[in-house]
């Protein structure tokens, strides 16, 4: 294994999904004279969650049309959310999110246009249809053409922290997946845009079909992994989503809804939804379901609770619960826009049908909820705990440190499913916090703030030691026995895949509990885990691609033990539909009106939990 | 097994092997030739079957709900700038479908910031990203504050 440093760096982004992407493009808009480099798991061409395309872009205000202004979107986020948002943030990418969409738009990506107003699309209030098969390469060649390097096929496994200056960043390490190779990042800033975690609790298809998960196999947590064993504090990561998709293949239900108007019906034929409503609103309060009210009030229901209608359902005894296609599948225009929505962006969907010869111009197809994930840029909120910017946040010593976008880790950025409390970013959010962070970046390393960082190298060759030891490991207990996958002394990352799933679902709130959990649970479930890294320090890997899936699987460890930390600290049921504490079955905002977050402390491992105040926007009256 | 390789057709370029995002497309030692190493961790995204120049990679529905008999075929042609689907029921019916992928021949809209003027000091001192305000295209021309807004982030419990 050759070293190989790259010195010098002033921004390196880590992971370029669509955050990635939108840092290492405006980086050097601010900083022309500034060195910045991407490194990547995969190909930017093809990587992160857009890596197959999208059909719509689901965060667009239309201020320029007069359809929303950003604190409209900041009160949905908030509504669908159960009032737990960083408002602050949310309202910063909302203002400016726009521009990167019209940038698209120039860029050459089909945005589809209303031919009677000449806007776009809308696929709902937020939402606008594109012809995105093409996005991720599109916005990748605004990345490569702006970044100074670009170093695909690199797993990054840890960053590096300064060794003159407490708690400061100062680079990346990790691996190339081809050649093996041990790369050495040393840069002043680093903006994490790696991903959020599929794979950590039990999918419900555990054969082939294990791929098909909502969210891409290959996030992996390492943004959530790589941000928390900085030191970096982390926010909300107890609030993983479900997500009510159609069976199996998690096709997307948002076109359907809300442009094709199709609707959801149980297996005889009934409405369903609102029958578990009076029940609901007992637990969360009339503050977040007022169905009466919210009739009049257009208000839509929250993500979880119109889950948690789904899950009873189907638990008295009356699924599976169907979409009804089979109205709106009757016009031909509204039939090729459901098979062009999965065919870009879940081909497999549309694989799956064709197989089971379902068409749903005659056949309604069946919806599931899809087991629990952990990210932060769809109808969910984990991540880090992130400055604001100064012209909103300034004001608040719990939001503001001076940077906007910076962790509590100087010098640390974020974007997409890194930084915490902003969901409903999705792509065209995720791409603007990248760029909020590019200049933020630029301006610390401007105002003198990144002098004097040094990386020992006796840093450096520990690191080397840990990330390889695996294939030492494997190679070691190899000749202790005949063959086959079994060892006394090693375990491999697949198996060691399962465990993690296995015991996320049975004590953190899988499919296969119903989502439930307890106190209980959640602590035999922290000594699981803990067993399970001792574990992990004896996981073997045959070769390079399984170092690769050694790696990730300790990316999903570490993000899934602050995930129960996170639900056991929260001591009520905030989300139901997203997960159930049985012994805490309602919603309290008395106590839990607030954010949650953590810090672990890197010596020791040990996490302190806090409780952080929620500022809302109202109305200066 | 989600994408699989027709061993008649591929002549092992590795196209497929760069692009995957999974790192699951892989060259066989024996046969020289590509196949999916892990099947399980396959999203059939087909970044790998649009980019086979020999049309050698095919994807198979994951085994654990999808019967055989089926085939979703893809060309992605980025001069002419279009996607085509064809899919293939289990029964024998079959939908095609068309789109387009660009509205510009391809990179040729990106903008190198390399060449751009610099930013002055004030745009750095505001909150403005590049291209703004006028890539919002706002006619009054401004960003958006909670000031500008009539706005204020209040502790407690508001709804």
């Amino acid at each position: 294994m050759k070293t190989i440093i790259e010195d010098n760096i002033d921004i390196l982004v880590v992971g370029a999904g669509l955050g990635g992407t939108g840092a290492a493009y405006e980086a050097k808009y601010w900083g022309r004279d500034k060195k910045i480099v991407i490194a990547e798991k995969a190909n930017i061409d093809r990587s992160g969650a857009v890596a197959q395309g999208l059909y719509a872009i689901n965060c667009y205000m239309g201020t320029r049309w007069g359809e929303n202004n950003p604190e409209d979107h900041v009160r949905y986020a908030r509504m669908d959310l159960m009032g737990m948002v960083r408002e602050d943030l949310a309202f910063d990418m909302a203002r400016h999110v726009d521009s990167a969409v019209h940038k698209f738009e120039e860029w050459g990506l089909p945005l589809m246009k209303n031919p009677e107003t000449g806007a776009y699309m809308r696929e709902g209030r937020w939402q606008i249809m594109i012809h995105g098969e093409s996005y991720k390469p599109i916005v990748a060649e605004a990345a490569k053409v702006n970044a100074d390097k670009t170093f695909n096929r690199i797993m990054v496994t840890h960053l590096l922290t300064d060794d003159a200056k407490e708690n400061r960043i100062a680079g990346a390490v990790g691996f190339n997946v081809r050649t093996g190779n041990y790369h050495v990042f040393k840069s002043k800033t680093v903006i994490c845009g790696a991903g959020g975690a599929s794979n950590i609790f039990k999918p419900r298809s555990v054969g082939e079909g294990a791929g098909r998960v909502w969210y891409a196999p290959w996030s992996s947590g390492s943004a959530y992994a790589l941000m928390i064993e900085a030191g970096a504090k982390m926010t909300q990561m107890e609030n993983r989503i479900v997500l009510a998709r159609f069976k199996d293949g998690y096709g997307p239900v948002g076109a359907y809804f809300l442009h094709l108007h199709t609707y959801t019906q149980n297996a005889y034929g009934d409405e369903y939804e609102s029958k578990w409503f009076p029940a609901l609103t007992e637990m969360v309060g009339k503050a977040y379901l007022d169905t009466e009210n919210q009739h009049f009030s257009h208000k839509p229901i929250p993500t979880c609770l119109r889950n948690h209608a789904f899950i009873s359902e189907v638990a008295a005894g009356r699924g599976p619960i169907h979409m009804v296609t089979v109205e709106a599948f009757q016009d031909p225009h509204l039939e090729e826009v459901g098979w062009e929505n999965f065919l870009g962006m879940t081909v497999g969907q549309a694989v799956l049908w064709a197989a089971t010869d379902i068409d749903p111009k005659y056949i309604n197809p069946e919806l599931t909820t899809s087991e629990p994930y952990v990210m932060g840029s769809h109808a969910t909120g984990c991540g880090a705990w992130c400055s604001g910017p100064e012209d909103i946040s300034g004001d608040i010593p719990e939001y503001f440190w001076g940077y906007n976008r910076m962790m509590t880790v100087e010098g640390l950025f974020g974007a997409g499913d890194a930084v915490g409390g902003t969901p409903h970013a999705f792509s065209s959010g995720s791409f603007t916090e990248g760029r909020l962070s590019a200049k933020a970046a630029c301006k610390y390393i401007d105002d003198g703030k990144a002098e004097g960082i040094s990386v020992s190298k006796e840093q450096i060759a520990e690191r080397k030691e840990e990330i390889f030891r695996p294939l030492e490991t494997y190679t070691v207990g190899r000749n202790e026995i005949v063959g086959g996958t079994v060892s006394p002394s090693y375990i491999l990352p697949f198996p060691g895949l399962q465990r993690l799933q296995k015991l996320m679902d049975e004590y953190a709130g899988g499919v296969t509990v119903q989502y439930m959990t307890n106190d209980k649970l959640l602590n035999m479930g922290l000594h699981k885990l803990k067993i399970l890294e001792e574990d992990l320090e004896k996981i073997g890997a045959e070769d390079i691609h399984q170092l690769l899936r050694a790696w990730e699987l300790k990316h999903r460890h570490r993000t899934s033990e602050c995930v129960v930390q996170h639900t056991l600290f929260r001591e009520e049921t905030r989300w139901p539909g997203y997960y159930y504490r049985g012994d805490k079955m309602k919603l309290d905002d008395e106590n839990w009106h607030v954010l949650t977050t953590s810090q672990r402390d890197r010596k020791t491992g040990e996490y302190t939990m806090e409780k952080q105040p929620l500022y809302h926007l109202v109305d200066e009256k | 097994m989600p994408t699989f390789v027709y061993m008649t057709r591929c002549d092992g370029c590795g196209h497929c092997v760069d692009i995957c995002p999974s790192d699951i497309m892989h060259i066989d030692k024996k046969y020289r030739r590509a196949l999916n190493i892990e099947p399980n961790m396959c999203w059939e995204c087909y970044s790998c079957v649009k980019a086979c120049p020999q049309n050698a990679i095919d994807v198979r529905g994951y085994a654990d709900f999808a019967p055989l008999g089926h085939s979703v075929r893809v060309l992605r042609d980025e001069e002419k700038g279009t996607i085509a689907w064809k899919v293939k029921f289990r029964d024998g019916r079959e939908k095609n479908f068309l789109s387009p992928i660009t509205t510009k021949p391809w990179g040729s809209a990106i903008p190198n910031f390399r060449n751009e003027p610099e930013p002055t000091q004030e745009m750095r001192d505001s909150e403005l990203l590049s291209f703004e305000p006028e890539s919002i295209r706002l006619d009054d021309g401004g960003l958006h504050t909670l000031e500008s807004n009539g706005l204020k982030l209040k502790e407690g419990v508001y709804y």
